[in-house]
């Protein structure tokens, strides 16, 4: 299976959902992969619940941040940021997004659609939001070809790199694993 | 090159923590700030691993942080000590005399700037600070020459004898790159201090034949070989050409090649900003008629650049003087300055989520508090995690470190004479307070001023990422330390009343807070302590207990006054209903807000409830 060599990512949320932490994965994966990577984070008062934002340049990059209109995909965490970001994403881009209904949609995108947040009630863990959306973006059947998923990682990649990520943290590793399945097989 | 298996993934502020510690560095001292708090902790973390025989700690503040450091140096040891850029305002009265004096043995200054900003009070170009000590300021463009740079600081410093600046900014701190990390050497230097009283303790008649010597000393660095300038683009050719710094020069190269302009413009990146190479001024003044300077955030590249006719910057307003140099901004510079036709491109100009104080959080309730026991009050404050106060309208005015009570004393100086005095409160978190409270606590007694002081102690620096205070009596590696408690330190300043409250006994704790306020209009100062745990430390040790299931009854009536002047996060307006409701996935139980709603529609759920 040949998967992308670049790709650019926006990942987009509100302080507490966990978007340094899918960042991470993500950065990992791309290492594990001999992948050159690039991440940029939003750190301090933000975190505290306001808007926060991770740029994740995967390939040949010198510069930490992605420019408007050059996004291949858009991570989603908190359906009320499509708006303010969107504008990220290059013509053919998609975005994944926890939403319950389609009332933010841009329909300039395919959007994959996943209601995170109640999956996360249903497994009775308020963190895993984060995971969940993670791992349904990794799932496949998102309308792409065979050889490409949405992300220029597999499912495989990512447990491998939340494996390495949760060392030595029993009950975090098990808890994001059951997230990351959850999103991915719903 | 080494194999791609050895990458790690490392922050900006990892980065220059491992560069910090390849280079034998002995002693690393900081005061958290954003974007620079990771440098120390990550030194922390790698000294902890390989049990490192080196001293790292958090310091009180960031001038005490300078001043260990410093003597480290002094005894001939390799130091550096970090902060974010307006630490360094505190740590200047060190700076300007380090640079005079010297320095044996290595020492690095960190100081991380925030264009933006993003987590800061001002936008200061930390590279003007070097101009006016006049020491040498590098500029990295990515974690990877962070890291690099280090080395390359450490060996300018000892060569010249100066300390040297480390200049990251945000984008740089707080990035994640694919590093290959050196090996650390696990012997450290001995201490060698060579006593010398015209140096170490210079009357104003040697100071100024150090001043002579500093100026000597940059005269030479501007002609230093290992920090020129890098020219990437040997091949471009043309008059006119393209010198970024820091991530600003990151940005550009990749903008001139998107835009297919780079083999068309010489491309510069200046390593040193201050002093800038002699030869390379000279080299630009002859070969190119215009000349395009992109920096964050002030013009400290250009303003070397001795032909204003010639050269495009901040100055003559090509490149804008305030906010982030993002790559679509420098994308727009880069076409009009080359007459390429782009079509400018920026995300909306959304204001966003603004933060909040977190769902549980006892400030919260320590602001609810304040506002009923002192209506229609002063409500100065300070940094920190409270400063989100200001979201609850408990929050009037935000200057800098401590400065909530020496402002405190200020109004109250401004008002005395006045007929009706108002009720003065102060808030301050307690990492705050030991790094610049104390003096400011110290003068509101001798001056007798009537306000309240209430002290957020939630027992960790929480903003920057849950560092020790003083009074935790834990080190940065998590070793034991000497405690030293808030309530002797208030009443060591002369505080005559001090009480500790935990603010979640919301009645008991409004009624401290009045009595406190009736105490200071006949006494004098009154300080009330706060003292409950930060939930995102509890939670992160599993001790975060639910006091009690929240629910809203039918009764609520949609009026808006807990959103509004209780703003927790776990409360929402269902717009269906137009009722208030619980979010599950955020409440953490406090149970604070059933003494908050004026119809008392926030109850507790009853135990066997919903089975």
């Amino acid at each position: 299976m040949t998967r992308r060599k670049a790709q650019q990512i926006v990942i987009s949320g509100i302080g507490g959902q966990g978007v340094l932490f899918v960042t991470r994965l993500l950065a990992e994966a791309a290492i594990a992969k001999e992948l050159p990577v690039f991440t940029s984070e939003t750190h301090g008062m933000a975190q505290r619940g306001g808007t926060v934002v991770s740029h994740l340049k995967i390939g040949q990059f010198s510069s930490p941040l992605i420019r408007p209109a050059e996004a291949d995909g858009l991570l989603v965490l908190k359906a009320e940021n499509m708006a303010q970001h969107v504008g990220f994403l290059k013509d053919g881009g998609w975005a994944v997004v926890n939403e319950t209904t389609s009332a933010d949609a841009d329909d300039r995108y395919p959007t994959m659609r996943i209601d995170a947040d109640a999956l996360a009630r249903k497994i009775r863990n308020p963190k895993a939001v984060n995971l969940i959306l993670l791992g349904f973006a990794l799932a496949p059947g998102h309308g792409q070809t065979d050889e490409h998923g949405l992300l220029f990682c597999t499912y495989e990649d990512v447990l491998a790199a939340l494996q390495k990520v949760t060392a030595g943290r029993r009950q975090l590793r098990k808890a994001s694993l059951t997230a990351l399945e959850t999103g991915y097989r719903r | 090159m080494s194999p791609k298996s050895k990458r790690v993934l490392m922050m900006g502020n990892e980065a220059i923590a491992h560069g910090l510690l390849e280079n034998g560095c002995s002693v690393a001292t900081s005061y958290p700030g954003t974007p620079a708090s990771e440098i120390l902790a990550s030194v922390a973390a790698v000294r902890k691993k390989h049990s490192l025989p080196m001293h790292c700690q958090w310091a009180v503040n960031e001038k005490v942080a300078f001043e260990i450091a410093y003597a480290a140096a002094i005894s001939g040891l390799r130091a550096a000590v970090s902060m974010k850029q307006v630490g360094l305002n505190v740590a200047s009265d060190p700076l300007m005399s380090a640079a005079y004096m010297g320095t044996p043995g290595g020492f690095v200054v960190i100081s991380a700037d925030d264009p933006g900003p993003h987590s800061s009070q001002t936008e200061q170009d930390s590279r003007m600070m070097a101009v006016m000590a006049k020491i040498p300021v590098l500029d990295p463009d990515s974690p990877r020459q962070a890291k690099e740079m280090v080395t390359r600081a450490y060996t300018l410093s000892e060569t010249f004898r100066v300390p040297v600046m480390l200049r990251p900014t945000t984008r740089v701190c707080h990035s994640r790159q694919d590093i290959v990390p050196g090996s650390i050497p696990t012997k450290t230097a001995v201490p060698d201090f060579q006593k010398d009283p015209t140096r170490w303790a210079a009357t104003p008649k040697f100071r100024f034949q150090l001043h002579w010597e500093l100026e000597n000393k940059l005269a030479e660095i501007a002609e230093y070989k290992p920090t020129e300038p890098l020219r990437h683009n040997p091949e471009a050719p043309g008059n006119r050409c393209v010198i970024a710094s820091g991530v600003a020069a990151a940005h550009t190269a990749e903008v001139l090649k998107s835009l297919d302009l780079w083999d068309r413009f010489p491309f510069y990146q200046v390593l040193q900003p201050f002093p800038l190479h002699t030869g390379f001024i000279a080299h630009l003044l002859q070969t190119y008629t215009e000349i395009l300077v992109i920096e964050e955030t002030t013009g400290i590249i250009e303003t070397q650049l001795a032909d204003r006719d010639r050269v495009k910057g901040k100055l003559n307003r090509t490149v804008p003087r305030v906010g982030e140099l993002l790559p679509e901004r420098i994308e727009t510079l880069l076409a009009q300055f080359a007459g390429v036709d782009k079509k400018k491109r920026s995300l909306p100009a959304a204001a966003g989520r603004r933060p909040t104080l977190c769902a549980g959080c006892p400030h919260r309730a320590s602001f609810f508090a304040i506002k009923k026991a002192a209506r229609r009050g002063i409500f100065t404050s300070d940094i920190g995690c409270y400063t989100l106060g200001l979201n609850l309208k408990a929050v009037d005015t935000v200057l800098c470190m401590g400065a909530s009570i020496s402002q405190a004393a200020g109004f109250y100086h401004a008002y005395k004479g006045e007929e009706k005095l108002p009720n003065i409160v102060a808030t301050i978190g307690d990492s705050t307070f030991f790094h610049a409270g104390i003096p400011a606590l110290i003068d509101a007694v001798n001056q007798n001023v009537r306000f309240v002081l209430v002290i957020l102690d939630n027992s960790t620096t929480a903003m920057t990422g849950s560092q020790p205070t003083p009074a935790t009596g834990k080190g940065a590696c998590g070793e034991d330390l000497v405690r030293v408690p808030i309530e002797d330190l208030v009443k060591g300043c002369g505080v005559q009343r001090c009480e500790v409250y935990d603010p979640y006994r919301l009645p008991e704790f409004t009624a401290a807070l009045k009595d406190a306020l009736a105490y200071c209009r006949d006494k004098g100062p009154a300080v009330v302590i706060a003292r409950h745990p930060c939930v995102i430390d509890l939670a992160r040790m599993g001790a975060l207990t639910r006091e009690v299931e929240v629910q809203v009854e039918d009764s609520c009536d949609g009026c808006g006054f807990c959103l509004q002047q209780f703003e927790c996060p776990a409360l929402v307006m269902d717009p269906q209903s137009e009722q208030v409701e619980i979010d599950p996935l955020v409440c953490t139980g406090c149970g604070v807000c059933l003494k908050v709603c004026p119809n008392d529609a926030i109850v507790a759920k009853e135990p066997d409830a919903g089975k």
